[in-house]
């Protein structure tokens, strides 16, 4: 009874092709805002926008950014770590060598510079069908690695080769609390997450669509595969890249290249195989789970009073990940986001499911 | 020039294991069209497999041919698991869905395989000869050092090719195996049965990744550093071509010795550690030049 | 429906002296033929006689060996499939090439491509000319959609719909572009009668109403000699006849080679 589309009735393909055509998902949609704004920071304590809010809330934001390749546009990218290392090194140092320029517009270079180095990668291995850019972008992965702990100018030559800064101020306020730093994410979250609905739901999403699903017959109707491959890839490179940035100075706030090497890649891949292929709310979903699985499992032996060590419960991530990745793959890959879809639709009958 | 030599030989003979994953992964990607990312996950965990059997069995009659025995029969169940479990299911999805399937085997599998045999460093010892020995006395002055162990890798290494390229090309099976490679349906059509044909294929990059997986254990210790080393074989791949088994090889010896090259001439000057990424770089200058790998076959679409 | 008294316009696409190979097998050898404006044009032949390659020529999926396309006045060897969707050559496939993950309102949207060109930041905000563009194109697509009489699967993913409907899917993805000429390959392979007449129907309806150019290719006989107004034979990639539907009725060599056979 919470869902009922009956009765709705568009009379402008304008209210027809808005955002949320349901009036119900608008109203969802809003309470997920309230809930966002105002209940959460009326709730949560420090430890849990610092180990939770923060960063799922950047992790979604990368795992939009990597649904918008992947589930869009069928190209696996498994080097998100490095577009973050490069949004987050990029950001620096632009504001250790610029310092007047405002902290946000760093972000942004640096979510671009991610998008510079994405097309650099991708245009040999996008030229051609396969899996090329699966190793291509490994094999960024690896470079990036070796050049942020390597060449000392990306460091500012600091001897221990990590980065610690101070919390950035944006338009007069300091992000220094828990709280702010939150606020900050959850508004680049909500701007972001309107750009790539924007931008999956007009003609750039239907060029990235049609390419997924039969590159050929794409062509014929004038879309170039090549240039749909290669747009997807740099416009989810410049999120991973501001996702990297926040990731960096807002949740980290001292960090060494380590911290974006190849497992992180990886779990932002998990996060959109996991939340649902080709969803935004995917994306979300996605990157909530695998945030706090590993919290979740951290404390299930506390919980349940045995004892295991956490070498066996990181091999024990290791395997839930894997076996999760596979089911979902084989039975929803629609992910979390489809299960989140049929709720909704049970919903749509309640009390009465027949 | 002595100098140069050693290094080069060096280089080779880190190829041949290279080469050795990378030929895993062609099996796998000509048979099935699977792009396998769990390769060096199965290296690992066939590794790790038989280096604690060979301590659990240590006081029998024969512990490396039971140990072998035994990790040869595990390497062939998880083939047919991962046929039944991963390949049944997600058939006829795009390989994309499958590769990424494959990246759920490899967690899964270094997850279990840590979880079952422990996460330490072990040595393995199968009575491979070590230390170095002179060659080439005759040509260069004071001869080129070669490690012992890396020779009988080779050694092995070369059997292995062999036995492969006899069993594909005069082995029914293996006739069957390539008639699957070239055409699913065709080969459906005509009565092979395609999931026993990837549990085999399966098998045999399982077998492949256990002589890999021993040869480099015996080597560096069997740790869960050989998953990643592994990672290695994409390159090679990229080099030699996706489908070809010839590239594989040949390209696992381009990546081992070019690597090696480059550390010791290049990486001076750049602060070194180019080991690290050279081999990818390398293979991505090339995709530039000859997308298709030096032996692959450019494919015509059918619309 | 082959009245002679219809107008038809100056040749549109002449297709000269064309051979192509695959490695050592020929698919085509030397095939010329020409289509004028408004025309209907079927292409007939045995399997595997190079039906389909010959459209694939056309719209450039591939490049022949020999020979060469003249499209409105302009001569080339190679072009690629999306230069040839700019110069108003739209296709459907034989086996149905519908982009499986999108609804049917999607599938016919993504045949508007080349019509739209919103900037790339407008369309991230959604406004001005991304939006307006969006819903003027969305107007002209549930023209097709009227026209297909697909209303009510609008918003269906295609992967769930029956094959007849998404032959008529992928019809209206061509048509969206408002072709000049427009190539079919095998439109109603695998219908019932019913979704046969639905379909001949649509077509004449396309040349009638937009004066669209047609080639297609298909099995069913009675269907082409209804439709088409010339009609071209293929054999074992040459060309063995090629005239109006009476005239290959009465071809000697036709009725060996083909007609005789299967009918």
């Amino acid at each position: 009874m919470f869902y009922r589309e009956a009765g709705q009735f568009k009379t402008s393909y304008k209210a027809d092709q808005a955002m949320f055509p349901i009036f119900q998902d608008k109203i969802f949609v809003a309470i997920w805002l309230f809930i966002g704004f105002v209940v959460v920071p009326m709730l949560a304590n420090e430890y849990m926008f610092r180990a939770i809010f923060i960063p799922v809330i950047i992790m979604a934001l990368a795992a939009i950014g990597l649904n918008l390749l992947v589930g869009y546009c069928g190209q696996v990218s498994l080097g998100s770590g490095a577009f973050m290392a490069v949004g987050a090194y990029a950001a620096y140092n632009f504001m250790i060598r610029v310092p007047e320029l405002n902290p946000l517009i760093c972000f942004l270079l640096g979510g671009l510079s991610a998008t510079a180095v994405g097309v650099i990668f991708g245009i040999p291995s996008l030229r051609i069908k396969g899996f090329y850019l699966a190793v291509a972008t490994l094999a960024l992965q690896f470079f990036t690695d070796w050049t942020f702990s390597r060449i000392d100018w990306f460091t500012n030559y600091t001897p221990s080769g990590s980065i610690a800064v101070r919390p950035v101020e944006m338009l007069g306020v300091v992000f220094d609390s828990p709280m702010k730093k939150y606020f900050l994410c959850l508004v680049f979250l909500v701007i972001f997450t309107i750009i790539g609905t924007n931008i999956v739901r007009g003609r750039i999403g239907r060029a990235w669509m049609a390419t997924r699903d039969m590159d050929v017959a794409a062509e014929i109707i004038g879309i170039r595969p090549v240039f749909a491959k290669l747009s997807a890839f740099a416009v989810s490179s410049f999120f991973i890249g501001v996702a990297g940035a926040l990731w960096a100075f807002v949740h980290l706030g001292s960090w060494e290249p380590l911290a974006f090497d190849i497992n992180l890649s990886f779990s932002i891949l998990f996060m959109v195989i996991i939340g649902g292929l080709g969803s935004i709310v995917g994306g979300m979903l996605g990157a909530a789970f695998i945030t706090l699985l590993p919290l979740f499992l951290n404390q299930l032996p506390v919980w349940l009073g045995i004892n295991i060590s956490t070498a066996m419960i990181s091999h024990l991530e290791f395997m839930i990940f894997g076996a999760l990745i596979i089911f979902f793959l084989a039975v929803e890959p629609l992910g979390l986001a489809r299960i989140w879809q049929i709720t909704k639709e049970k919903l749509r009958l309640w009390p009465f499911p027949h | 020039m002595g100098f140069f030599v050693e290094v080069l030989i060096s280089g080779l003979m880190a190829g041949v294991l290279y080469s050795l994953v990378a030929l895993g992964f062609v099996l796998i990607f000509k048979a099935s069209g699977v792009f396998n990312f769990a390769q060096g996950a199965m290296v690992l965990f066939a590794a790790l497999t038989f280096v604690r059997l060979l301590d659990i069995l240590k006081d029998t009659f024969a512990p490396i041919t039971l140990a072998l025995i035994i990790t040869i029969a595990m390497m062939i169940m998880l083939a047919m698991a991962i046929e039944r479990l991963v390949l049944r299911p997600l058939v006829n999805q795009p390989g994309i869905s499958l590769f990424m399937a494959t990246l759920g085997v490899a967690y899964f599998l270094d997850g279990f395989g840590q979880t079952l045999w422990g996460s330490d460093i072990y040595t393995l010892d199968i009575g491979i000869p070590r230390g170095s020995i002179f060659i080439l006395e005759s040509v260069f002055e004071g001869g080129v050092l070669v490690a012992k162990e890396d020779l009988v890798a080779t050694v092995i290494a070369g059997i292995l090719v062999v036995t492969l390229a006899i069993f594909f090309q005069r082995t029914r099976i293996g006739r069957a195996l390539r008639a699957v490679a070239d055409d699913h349906q065709a080969a459906q059509s005509i009565g092979i049965p395609l999931n026993y044909i990837w549990v085999i294929v399966w098998s045999v990059a399982g077998l492949v990744a256990l002589v890999a997986g021993v040869i480099w254990g015996s080597k560096l210790g069997v740790q869960f550093s050989l998953s990643l080393i592994a990672l290695k074989a994409l390159p090679v791949l990229i080099l030699g071509g996706f489908e070809s088994v010839l590239g594989a090889i040949i390209g696992g010896l381009i990546i081992g010795s070019g690597e090696k090259l480059a550390e010791i001439y290049l990486g001076p000057y750049v602060g070194g550690g180019i080991e690290y990424w050279f081999a990818y770089m390398l293979a991505l200058g090339f995709l530039m030049f000859r997308p298709q790998g030096l032996f692959g076959e450019v494919h015509i679409d059918r619309v | 429906m082959n009245d002679t008294d219809r107008k038809l316009g100056p040749t549109i696409l002449q297709v000269e002296g064309i051979s192509l190979a695959f490695g050592g097998v020929k698919a085509l050898t030397n095939i010329s033929f020409e289509v004028k404006e408004h025309e209907i044009l079927a292409i007939i032949g045995p399997n595997g006689a190079g039906k389909s390659s010959m459209l694939n020529v056309i719209n450039g999926v591939y490049h022949p060996n020999a020979g060469s396309i003249t499209y409105k006045g302009n001569v080339r060897q190679q072009m690629k499939p999306h230069e040839a969707a700019s110069q108003g050559i739209a296709r459907t496939f034989q086996n149905i090439a519908l982009f499986k993950g999108m609804s049917v309102l999607d599938n016919i949207m993504t045949g508007r491509t080349l019509k739209m060109n919103a900037g790339f930041l407008a369309q991230c905000l959604y406004i001005g000319s991304a939006r307006n563009e969006e819903i003027e194109h969305r107007k002209k697509v549930e023209e097709i959609i009227d026209f297909l009489q697909i209303q009510s699967i609008r918003k269906t993913p295609v992967g769930r719909l029956p094959y007849g409907l998404q032959k008529r899917v992928e019809l209206g993805r061509a048509l969206a572009a408002e072709p000049e000429l427009l190539l079919l390959d095998e439109p109603m392979a695998g219908m019932n009668i019913e979704e046969k007449e639905d379909m001949s129907r649509f077509i004449l309806d396309v040349n009638d109403e937009f004066g669209t150019t047609i080639v297609l290719i298909e099995h069913d006989m009675g269907v082409v000699m209804d439709l088409s107004d010339r009609i071209v034979v293929l054999d074992y990639g040459k060309k063995i006849g090629d005239g109006t539907p009476t005239e290959i009725r009465n071809n000697k060599e036709v009725i060996d080679a083909y007609l005789g056979v299967s009918d």
